[in-house]
């Protein structure tokens, strides 16, 4: 038999063969292992994008496995089929390791390159390490800066913002010495004044003019000053090798003004603190820009907190200065009122300790005028009468003007005749004017209203005081009064043009003018006329009399009626003009004189005559009963009267009694008006009974609603006059009622 | 003496009367009244006036010195008294009456005393004045002429 395999040539060397035959052995069992633990190991880890790669290098290295696997048994004689299936062996091994080694060709370089991607990334991964730790620290300086700003913004006290912060400073940066120079009052020198770690700071100034104290000044950065400049050799050198990094930086100091509206103005001398950081010594530290940023930024915010800080104390010192204020002003007040109450006390106690003699004086002395005197008996009374008139008048006076000052007179507004005043006023000035031979005249326009709505008494007494003194310092000539609305185009009082007048509707204004010829006033004098108690003259005081008070309370009267009074005169001799407009209110009611030519609510024709017309008058009063009797007989009327309710409700019950209409006094004794008209109604139908008229003397609106309550046609008050009882008589004809009261 | 001084001097003492506030615009009403068909209202309405006025003072006299005072009656007479100086336009009477009553409610008896008292003056002068005046008209229409008349 022939085998193509070599024939064992050294046969007698086994040895050789025996260990070809076992390194066979043991490389078989390695290529076959591999696959394995490849296989193995690829399948535990997640990634590995090469699986074709390993898939053909396990079969090569299977094949390569099973080739030599194959070989041993060539060692030995063997047949032709295992040289077959070595030769089949062989072929593949061949084929696939040619593949795989065509495949490592373009695997290889990917690999490679892996290799140099992963160096690239963990150089990035160093660098992002790097950049991350800058950022943190970054971060922490912005965390500190927060929290020194919040520390410092927390507190209004000074100190502590300036402790605070270089406290702070200190910590964050760790400093070894952080100093703060405070500009002294002359504003020329620094001071010294905050350190963090030196205990007794030197009492040490520094010049402004330095040039690091400029150069720091003009710069809104943290500088870098050398650490031999005066302002950073705050310790004493202990002697060690070198001294830290030293930086300044300007605080600037605001004030109130520089927040006020216009902006910020950069211009004028701004005063500056100075703040030295110094780094620690013998550290190989270096101010890094993210420090000396903080550093600036602290310094700013030192600069807002201090202003507030200023702004708190000064409002401080301002609300306590108000406080004091109101406290003096509190206490002024209260004594001025305890002045006033009692001065009024006083007054009231003097003006009726002294009016109640003064009025018995009066009352006894007219009445002894009336008794039989002789002449000088008369003449003494007389004297008296005229003295204590004066008396009383100047008593009235004082009292009037002191509560006109402190507005508790008020002015009694009613109902009036204008007219009747101003004649009133020149009929009681006829006689004296008359003796002196002086003329009085009085117009009046024909525009004036008749009826105004004021405080009559009150402008008669203006009036007459006006013309009292235009006749009293008239030694002849004459006196002339006009009276009329006033008109936009009337000359106004040259010293106060501010006096306007409100027009309205429901107001007038009326001027009054009393011209005379009298010794007039010279033009310095005239603002002084209408003070209290000085008069032009003394020797006049003693010629014409007066208390001086005349002017001022007529002023004060006019001011209350919200008008003006002021007097004119060309000068010495030559006469004077008083002028005062008042405010009168347009009186919409109607008088009962003017209720002919005028509407009345309801309109009615007046009867004259009511042609015998029963009427039943029940008054207690005997003069009353009388008097309405009179008026209604006047009016044509059938009158019966009674004396009280129970004789009334008795004439009522008589058969056949036709009285129209009932006249009832409220207050009488027994039984009284509502009694009497609640038994009526009681007893009489409405169409049936006479209509009732209350009489009564109260003004109230309570007694005015109760009788209309009760059912009365009208409520009449006492006094009636002719024409009040003409115009209710023909009211009650016409519509069974007064117009003001409910309709039957 | 002839009527045109007599009118003269009622004109007179009628301004006069009532200038000095003794009497006021309800007098004038009552001389209205008076005309040929009532020709004494006024002097009937005085004379009535006064004989009620002097027992009513004299009822307040009477209660003021009383002990206890009863203030209610003395104010129902004032209350009557002011009434009727109201109605026939005593103005100072009324004043006083208001006076009076206002102490009367203050049940201050001085007060009373001395509003009273000067309620009793004034009650006087007008009634010496008003008679005078009555007096003259009499003379007037005695001597055949006519009373004037006050606007």
């Amino acid at each position: 038999m022939d085998c193509n395999c070599e024939e064992a040539f050294w046969p007698a060397d086994d040895l050789l063969m025996r260990y070809q035959y076992i390194s066979d052995f043991f490389i078989a069992l390695a290529y076959f292992s591999i696959p394995l633990e490849l296989i193995y190991f690829v399948k535990k880890s997640a990634v590995f994008p090469y699986r074709w790669v390993l898939v053909q290098f396990g079969a090569f290295i299977v094949l390569c496995g099973a080739t030599h696997l194959i070989s041993l048994w060539t060692f030995a004689p063997h047949s032709r089929t295992v040289a077959a299936v070595m030769s089949v062996s062989k072929v593949l091994t061949a084929v696939v390791s040619c593949a795989t080694a065509l495949m490592l060709v373009h695997i290889i370089p990917d690999l490679l390159s892996v290799k140099t991607r992963e160096l690239f990334l963990k150089n990035k991964a160093a660098e992002l390490d790097r950049e991350m730790g800058l950022i943190r620290t970054q971060e922490e300086t912005g965390r500190h800066v927060r929290m020194l700003t919040h520390e410092i913004r927390s507190t209004l006290d000074r100190h502590t913002i300036l402790n605070t912060t270089l406290v702070e400073l200190g910590k964050t940066l760790a400093l070894e010495e952080c100093a703060l120079w405070m500009p002294t009052r002359s504003g020329l020198e620094l001071q010294l004044s905050h350190t963090l770690r030196t205990t007794n700071p030197m009492a040490v100034t520094v010049p402004l003019h330095h040039p690091t104290i400029i150069q720091v000044f003009n710069s809104n950065r943290a500088v870098a000053i050398s650490s031999n400049s005066p302002v950073a050799a705050t310790r004493p050198r202990t002697g060690k090798y070198v001294e830290g990094d030293v930086v300044a930086v300007r605080v600037p100091l605001l004030h109130l003004s520089n927040f006020r509206v216009g902006g910020w103005s950069d211009s004028g001398k701004r005063p500056y603190a100075l703040m030295v950081l110094m780094l620690p010594s013998d550290s190989a530290r270096r101010w890094h820009i993210h420090e000396l940023e903080l550093v600036e930024v602290v310094a700013d915010q030192v600069a807002v907190a201090l202003s507030h800080a200023a702004i708190l104390e000064e409002s401080m010192r301002a609300r306590d200065l108000l406080m004091e204020q109101n406290v003096a002003l509190d206490m002024a007040r209260r004594e001025a009122e305890t002045a006033i109450c009692a001065r009024n006390d006083f007054l009231a106690v003097m003006n009726h300790e002294m009016r109640t003699p003064m009025h018995a004086i009066i009352a006894m002395a007219s009445l002894l005028q009336e008794t039989k005197m002789t002449p000088e008996q008369r003449s003494m009374v007389e004297t008296v009468l005229r003295s204590s008139n004066l008396l009383a008048t100047l008593i009235s006076d004082v009292l009037d003007l002191s509560r006109l000052e402190d507005g508790s007179l008020d002015l009694d507004t009613r109902n009036f005749n204008l007219p009747t005043v101003f004649r009133e006023v020149l009929n009681l000035v006829k006689p004296i004017a008359s003796v002196k031979k002086l003329s009085v005249s009085l117009s009046m326009a024909s525009d004036l209203p008749e009826y105004v709505i004021g405080d009559d008494k009150r402008l008669m007494q203006v009036a007459l005081n006006v013309v009292g003194n235009a006749v009293k310092f008239s030694r002849e000539g004459s006196v002339s009064v006009t009276v009329c609305l006033e008109r936009p185009e009337y000359t106004r009082d040259p010293r106060s043009p501010d006096f306007c007048m409100v027009p309205s509707k429901h107001h007038c204004y009326i001027r009054v003018q009393v011209r005379d010829t009298g010794i007039g006033i010279k033009s310095q004098d005239l603002p002084k006329v209408f003070s209290k108690f000085v008069q032009k003259d003394s020797s006049l005081n003693k010629h014409f009399g007066g208390t001086g008070l005349g002017l001022a309370i007529c002023k004060r009267f006019v001011n209350l009626m919200e008008g003006h009074i002021w007097i004119e005169s060309d000068g010495l001799g030559k006469g004077s003009t008083v002028v005062f407009i008042v405010k009168l209110g347009i009186s919409e009611q109607i008088n009962e004189m003017d209720q002919r030519n005028s509407l009345a609510v309801h309109p009615t024709p007046v009867y004259s005559n009511f042609n015998g017309m029963r009427v039943l008058v029940t008054d207690d009063n005997g003069v009353n009963r009388m008097v309405t009797r009179g008026l209604l007989m006047r009016l044509g009327c059938d009158v019966t009267v009674v004396g009280s309710g129970r004789e009334c409700l008795q004439v009522l019950s008589q058969p056949g009694q036709n009285f129209r209409v009932l006249f009832l006094d409220v207050c009488m004794p027994d039984m009284d008006g509502y009694e009497v008209a609640n038994r009526i109604q009681e007893k009489f139908s409405s169409h049936e009974r006479p209509l009732l008229v209350a009489l009564t003397a109260s003004t109230n609106r309570s007694t005015r609603e109760r009788c209309l309550n009760l059912g009365m046609d009208g409520v009449l008050l006492k006094p009636i006059s002719l024409d009040k009882m003409r115009a209710v008589l023909s009211e009650l004809l016409e519509w069974g009622s007064l117009s003001d009261s409910p309709r039957r | 003496m002839d009527v045109a001084k007599l009118q003269q001097q009622h004109l007179e003492l009628t301004q006069a009367l009532f200038k000095e506030g003794f009497l006021d615009e309800q007098f004038t009403q009552l001389q209205q009244l008076e005309d040929p068909s009532n020709p004494e209202f006024v002097a009937e309405v005085s004379t009535l006036f006064f004989d009620d006025s002097q027992r009513i003072l004299a009822e307040l006299t009477k209660s003021l010195d009383g002990d206890p005072v009863d203030f209610k009656k003395i104010d129902a007479y004032v209350h009557q008294f002011k009434g009727s100086s109201s109605s026939i336009g005593a103005h100072r009477v009324k004043v006083g009456c208001t006076v009076l009553r206002t102490c009367c409610e203050e049940e201050n008896r001085e007060g009373c005393w001395q509003a009273l008292q000067q309620v009793k003056q004034e009650f006087f002068l007008v009634k010496n004045r008003l008679e005078l005046l009555l007096q003259l008209e009499q003379q007037i229409l005695a001597e055949g002429g006519t009373i004037p008349f006050m606007e």
